[in-house]
């Protein structure tokens, strides 16, 4: 939004002159601004608003501003839940890190038609709804899964693990989705590479590792930075994973809002927690641009 | 004496069934200039890449100093390559770019300091330090990538095509530029390019590739006006090549009959002399400059024009010569008397006409 309207300056500028004679110029921007108010800047600000109300005894909400909402996330029930959360999407961002990027880097450096077949193995699951595959997840954790057969065949245990709704089940879960952002990230910045600068590198003098950690992570860095911002991101908010394989013995911030909404229906303050993660993620980007110095957005799609 | 510093010996290499290099084989000396001048595809750079470590060669050595370094990863031989494209670190100023060799080599940073800066002395660029490759231009960013490896004190110096991005007139400078360099520092230099007039102007030897092999290796002199095969006159100067019936051989005078159009001549070496037999085909190499042109009919060859055309201070004169192409004759000056359709009489000073392709000989050297 920002910086479209800051593109639009420029184009103003330039062309002002002209633009001015023709006096019509801003009828072409009323699509965009039309819809990111409709779509985007309406709904946040109902979701602002909601969240100074209060909840009324039954059913919705009543005209009387407070500031109770706010202070219930103070609570340490609720500022736990922020916590695991937190804990939760890091532990996820770095194992999805550790696994998707070697991934990424030697997609990247297939033949072509190897790297073709390789991305459409990663791209296909999407093309399945996500809780169906989260079902999927279920058949092999339950007890007496494939998982547990499989363990118990091998001899590695003698009894069924407890493994389905418990929270490693929700990490895998997590990895399990978020996984192909990674892999893609660190994949399309691999693969715009320029191979000769680790050539130069070595012809300079550096081993194989030495170029790698100050040429190639340092080139594939954006690739990186954009990996986390979308794994890290969607792992605070999502719910159903943490429904379908934690059991409802995982709560995380997502999962609370939906609770508070439904449930719970108290929608001011369902309003106030989204705000907060809404607080929280813009602060991830934030970073994720001052640490990549893209100005833009553009890396992360 | 001179001391041999690279020796590439019966260097063989392979890729997806074609061969890129059939055996080649070369000693450097140290502190030489030597360009391998070729048509893309001919090899050179496959070449440089084996002789960086970039590439294995299938068959073959590569000797550095005496030192057997066919196995050696690139990091560490003591070579050093400017690469096409510069290669530059885009995510280090130029400061950093040029200083990496000597940072990996964990050198005092005091002394780094120092050897950058005067590295960028020697390319003139004091005061860039703090610039970004992405803030140069094009020329700037050349020098840099000639300091990151000058810095390291190579051996060698690789130069792969290094000007070909540049502009005629900053090619020109930057020509000047590198000559000054090598010469000042002493390096031997390998240099790579497919502009023939760069190997001539900067060379002390020139090889010239074709297909994997060298098809000769020489001064730019040598190579000029002493080419051995048409291969080489066609590329380096563009020659016209001129195929007869020897008739006779006197003092190594040559008298060749070209056709129905008239009378070649050409001076043979001794060894060429005593290879030659009367009435054997043969080729001669003749440059355009060479060629004078007469109106008379007279000794020589008997041509008609078909086109005259101006360019590089030089007035072009393309003559037919049936079965043996079109002939280029050109000249100062920007007309001439002659235009299209005028029959004119064409000849040259016998020591310009130069016998090319000669198989025997090409066997025997090697």
């Amino acid at each position: 939004m920002k910086r479209r309207s800051r593109t639009m300056d420029r184009a103003k500028a330039s062309c002002w002159t002209k633009r001015a004679r023709e006096g019509r110029w801003w009828m072409t921007v009323i699509p965009l601004y039309g819809f990111t108010i409709l779509f985007v800047a309406l709904p946040i600000l109902y979701l602002i608003v909601l969240s100074f109300l209060t909840r009324a005894q039954t059913w919705g909400v009543v005209n009387q501003l407070t500031l109770e909402n706010y202070a219930r996330i103070v609570k340490p029930v609720y500022l736990n839940t922020f916590k695991e959360s937190f804990q939760l999407a890091i532990l996820t961002t770095i194992t999805t890190l550790a696994v998707g990027y070697p991934f990424g880097y030697f997609m990247a450096r297939l033949p072509k038609k190897r790297k073709t077949m390789m991305m459409l193995l990663v791209v296909i699951p999407f093309w399945t709804s996500a809780l169906m595959r989260m079902y999927g997840w279920i058949i092999i954790f339950r007890s007496n899964g494939i998982l547990d057969k499989l363990l118990m065949w091998l001899g590695v245990t003698e009894k069924p693990l407890k493994l389905l709704y418990s929270y490693p089940a929700v990490l895998v879960g997590m990895i399990y989705s978020l996984l192909p952002f990674m892999i893609l990230s660190v994949y399309s910045s691999t693969d715009k590479m320029d191979w000769s600068l680790v050539e130069a590198a070595r012809d300079l003098g550096a081993t194989r590792l030495e170029a790698f950690l100050t040429v190639t992570v340092k080139m594939t860095l954006p690739g990186i930075l954009s990996g986390i911002v979308l794994v890290f991101i969607p792992s605070m908010g999502l719910f159903f994973i943490a429904d379908i394989l934690g059991g409802g013995k995982v709560m995380l911030v997502g999962n609370l809002i939906q609770n508070q909404l439904q449930s719970g229906r108290d929608w001011p303050f369902a309003a106030a927690l989204s705000v907060m993660l809404m607080i929280f993620t813009s602060i991830m980007i934030w970073l994720y641009r001052r640490l990549s110095g893209v100005k833009d957005l553009e890396g992360l799609l | 004496m001179s001391e041999i510093i690279l020796e590439l010996d019966g260097i063989k290499k392979r890729f997806d069934e074609t061969d890129v290099l059939k055996g080649i084989r070369l000693s450097i000396e140290k502190g030489e200039f030597i360009t391998f001048l070729g048509a893309s595809g001919c090899g050179k750079t496959t070449t440089l890449r084996i002789i960086a470590g970039l590439e294995q060669p299938d068959a073959g050595r590569v000797r550095l100093n005496g030192q057997d370094v066919t196995d050696l990863e690139p990091n560490k031989r003591n070579v050093n390559t400017v690469f096409q494209n510069y290669a530059l670190f885009p995510h280090m100023d130029v400061y950093s770019n040029v200083a990496y060799g000597l940072k990996i080599k964990k050198v005092d940073k005091r002394e780094i300091a120092r050897r950058v800066e005067e590295m960028l002395e020697l390319v003139q660029l004091s005061g860039y330090e703090k610039r970004m490759p992405s803030e140069l231009s094009g020329g700037q960013r050349q020098r840099v990538a000639i300091a990151r490896a000058v810095i390291n004190n190579p051996q060698v110096l690789l130069l792969d095509e290094p000007l070909g991005a540049l502009d005629l007139q900053l090619r020109r400078q930057m020509q000047v530029e590198l000559k000054r360099i090598q010469k000042s520092l002493g390096i031997t230099f390998i240099y790579i390019t497919h502009d023939q007039e760069e190997a001539l102007n900067m060379s002390d030897r020139i090889v010239v590739m074709r297909e994997g092999k060298f098809e000769q290796i020489g001064t730019p002199n040598q190579v000029y006006y002493h080419p051995r095969t048409s291969y080489v006159a066609r590329f380096v100067g563009t020659a016209n090549i001129i195929t007869g019936c020897l008739k006779e051989m006197k003092d190594n005078l040559a008298r060749i009959t070209v056709g129905d159009k008239g009378e070649a001549f050409a001076l043979a070496t001794h060894r060429q002399a005593s290879l030659l037999k009367p009435g054997q085909e043969v080729h001669i190499a003749v440059r355009g400059e060479s060629m004078t042109l007469l109106r008379e009919p007279g000794r020589g060859l008997r041509l008609s024009v078909t086109e005259k055309s101006f360019a590089g201070g030089m007035l072009r004169i393309s003559l037919d010569g049936g079965e043996l192409g079109e002939l280029v004759s050109s000249r100062q000056g920007i007309d001439s008397p002659f235009g299209p359709g005028d029959l004119v009489t064409v000849f040259w000073e016998p020591e310009h006409g130069v016998f090319v392709d000669l198989e025997e000989e090409d066997e025997k050297t090697q």
